[in-house]
């Protein structure tokens, strides 16, 4: 599972760099979009996976079991995902707005601020 | 230091967003809501540097939780000073503000947006724990992301694309590096992680992780070779947000960069002698090649923002050097004197670090300021379109004069005494390529200043050509261009900040011994290590050097 899972994280952000490379605006924010979801999945495998051991308290104990999944790394997950959800949405008003105003949405067209 | 008191540099910009909601429909009050969180902050600042002139590091668990699981907000004396100067620059951007923004950019939240922004960047001087600070940079990043296309116009939604792709881009990295962090030292409370990488049987494994860090870090900072994003972006937004974005936002990012790499890599990190080398190239090229491009404008706006990049280098030289001398101080066989030598010559770079980057939040959001005011004034703000400033208004030519001079690090300026102490460290620990580096490009930056003040205050003012309605500036966002209506204020903001640059200048020797002091808490972070973790403190809090 682990070597599964860190593939799947390998080819997500190759696969966002590659998209972010192109010059279509919509398909930046999908580079982003697969690069944000790459991060979340590798902190989610960084913590180390256990196969059926929820950090329950079982029924008539006082604590947790000895041997328990992490369950702070999914929290950190959540915060990000939250957090990704308004940028991304911010991002695509953005895309939206510079394509009304340039007429294209061409990156190579959008170089009138440098130098 | 009281919990309150600790949290209030956050809790009072938060306060101050909210009540601004309220009051959506009515600006007027908002930017007096502005007004008032700013000054607050000056003083909640003030308050943090005395509380912490001694020595001592308050800290706050948020929710009472036990130590090392608690995220904590943790005042030494590096953060309460950060504070301090970013309220000093708030102060000057809100009192601008009255006069400095338009009314349609108001109407859409230009005052709650400044507020989060402050409240982020405050967050992010204070937590000690690296996922929080990661959630103060996205809450500063959302914030800076509005501001920047606030108002619309081909070329501020242009330059927001370029700034959105490559800050989330850094935040992803920084994700990532978190995730990695954790999973090798199960934890990311900052003084927990320092002290369990000093404890770990193989240190170096975290050197690739590091690696990641400083490329998410290096993009917020605009260092070299992320920098690029910066000067495509800063220029498109009215000046009073390209003022608060170049003087807060590289220097969380340059902050951030000092605080990680002093906890992580101490000078008996395996590795240490590598990473403050490499840092050392970054700083070089970072300098050099900003006050390249500098050089080269002709627009003042887009000419400063070249200017953040090239002084974010020698933020980071103080660092590499600081890093680099305490390497050399814990190799084997030294004797007392030489490894006394090497923690000095460290913690005068790292001084001379601190102080150029308050020196910078001051000076640089002051001359973006001014470049503000000559686009209002005269309606352009190409080098080649204006000119005769200094017949028509020598009170800005004065202002601005004082600003360029100290940027250059023209003696008893504020710029004066950074480069010394940098300059002297370096001597010391024979850091000969950097110094030379800094000091050329102090003399092309004296250059480029030098370009501004012929261009727009010296040369007779230039035949009025008609200005082609697309060309003019379409973010001098101003109510009437050329009508005086708010122009105290705008003045008013600059003085503050032309006044804290000759102030820091002239009343450099407190400013300096407690920079050092600041610094030598950062080489030897016991107390900020038991602080965090809730433990007494053991440095005494009277040894000040």
């Amino acid at each position: 599972m682990h070597v599964l899972l860190a593939v799947v994280v390998g080819v997500l952000y190759a696969a966002g760099l590659y998209m972010m490379l192109r010059r279509s605006i919509i398909k930046l924010l999908i580079g982003l979009a697969l690069i944000g979801h790459a991060s979340n999945l590798l902190i989610f495998i960084s913590a180390g996976l256990l196969r059926g051991s929820p950090p329950l308290v079982p029924p008539g104990e006082e604590r947790l079991e000895l041997v328990h999944t992490d369950p702070l790394p999914p929290a950190l997950i959540l915060t990000a995902i939250v957090i990704s959800f308004a940028i991304v949405s911010f991002a695509c008003v953005l895309v939206k707005r510079a394509y009304q105003e340039v007429g294209s949405d061409d990156l190579h067209q959008m170089r009138s601020t440098e130098a | 230091m009281s919990p309150l008191l600790l949290v209030s540099p956050v809790l009072l910009p938060m306060l101050g967003f909210i009540i601004s909601l309220g009051f959506w429909k009515r600006p007027p009050l908002q930017r007096w809501i502005n007004i008032v969180v700013s000054v607050s902050l000056v003083a909640v600042g003030a308050t943090l540097v005395w509380a912490a002139a001694d020595g001592e590091v308050g800290a706050v668990r948020l929710g009472d939780w036990p130590a090392p699981v608690a995220i904590t907000f943790v005042v030494d004396r590096l953060a309460a000073v950060m504070i301090l100067f970013a309220g000093v620059v708030a102060t000057a951007a809100s009192l601008y503000s009255l006069g400095g923004i338009d009314r349609r950019r108001e109407a859409f939240g230009f005052h709650p947006l400044m507020l989060t922004l402050l409240a982020a960047v405050c967050g992010a001087f204070l937590t000690a724990d690296l996922f929080n600070l990661y959630v103060w940079f996205e809450v500063m990043l959302l914030s800076s992301f509005v501001l920047l296309s606030l108002g619309g116009g081909r070329h501020q939604l242009e330059g927001a694309i370029k700034y959105v792709a490559l800050n989330l881009l850094s935040s992803a990295l920084f994700l990532g590096a978190i995730g990695l962090t954790y999973g090798m030292l199960g934890t990311l409370n900052m003084a927990d992680l320092a002290e369990k990488l000093a404890a770990a049987e193989q240190p170096e494994r975290f050197t690739p992780v590091a690696a990641v860090f400083i490329t998410a870090f290096s993009i917020k900072a605009a260092a070299f070779p992320f920098f690029f994003w910066l000067p495509a972006s800063y220029h498109t937004p009215p000046a009073i947000i390209s003022a608060v974005f170049g003087a807060l936002l590289t220097k969380v990012g340059v902050y951030v960069i000092i605080r990680f790499f002093s906890l992580m890599y101490p000078g008996s990190h395996p590795d240490a002698a590598l990473v403050y080398e490499t840092l050392g190239w970054i700083a070089g090229t970072t300098m050099l090649l900003g006050v390249l491009g500098a050089a080269v404008q002709t627009n003042m706006r887009r000419l400063l923002s070249f200017h953040i990049v090239s002084q974010i280098g020698y933020m980071l030289m103080g660092l590499a050097i600081a890093g680099a001398a305490l390497a050399v101080a814990e190799r084997p066989g030294l004797d007392e004197a030489e490894r006394n030598a090497a923690l000095a010559a460290a913690t005068l770079a790292l001084a001379g670090a601190v102080l150029h980057t308050l020196h910078n939040m001051i000076v640089k959001g002051g001359l973006f300021l001014v470049a503000g005011v000559v686009e209002r004034t005269e309606g352009a703000d190409d080098l080649n379109r204006v000119g005769g400033l200094y017949k028509s208004r020598p009170g800005l030519a004065a202002i601005f004069f004082v600003l360029a001079m100290s940027l250059a690090g023209i003696p008893v300026l504020s710029g004066f005494w950074s480069k010394v102490l940098l300059v002297k460290a370096g001597l010391e620990a024979q850091a000969y390529g950097l110094i030379a580096t800094s000091l050329l490009v102090s003399v092309v930056t004296l250059f480029s200043m030098t370009k501004i003040w012929m261009y727009a205050f010296w040369k007779p003012a230039p035949e009025p050509s008609p200005i082609a309605e697309s060309d003019r500036v379409s973010s001098i966002g101003t109510r009437d261009p050329r009508s005086g209506r708010g122009l105290w204020a705008m003045y008013a903001g600059c003085l503050i900040l032309a006044t804290g640059a000759v102030v820091m200048g002239a009343f450099a020797a407190p400013i300096v011994d407690y920079v050092e002091a600041a610094a030598a808490n950062v080489i030897d972070p016991r107390n900020y290590f038991d602080a965090v973790l809730d433990r007494p403190q053991r440095l005494s809090t009277e040894a000040t050097p």
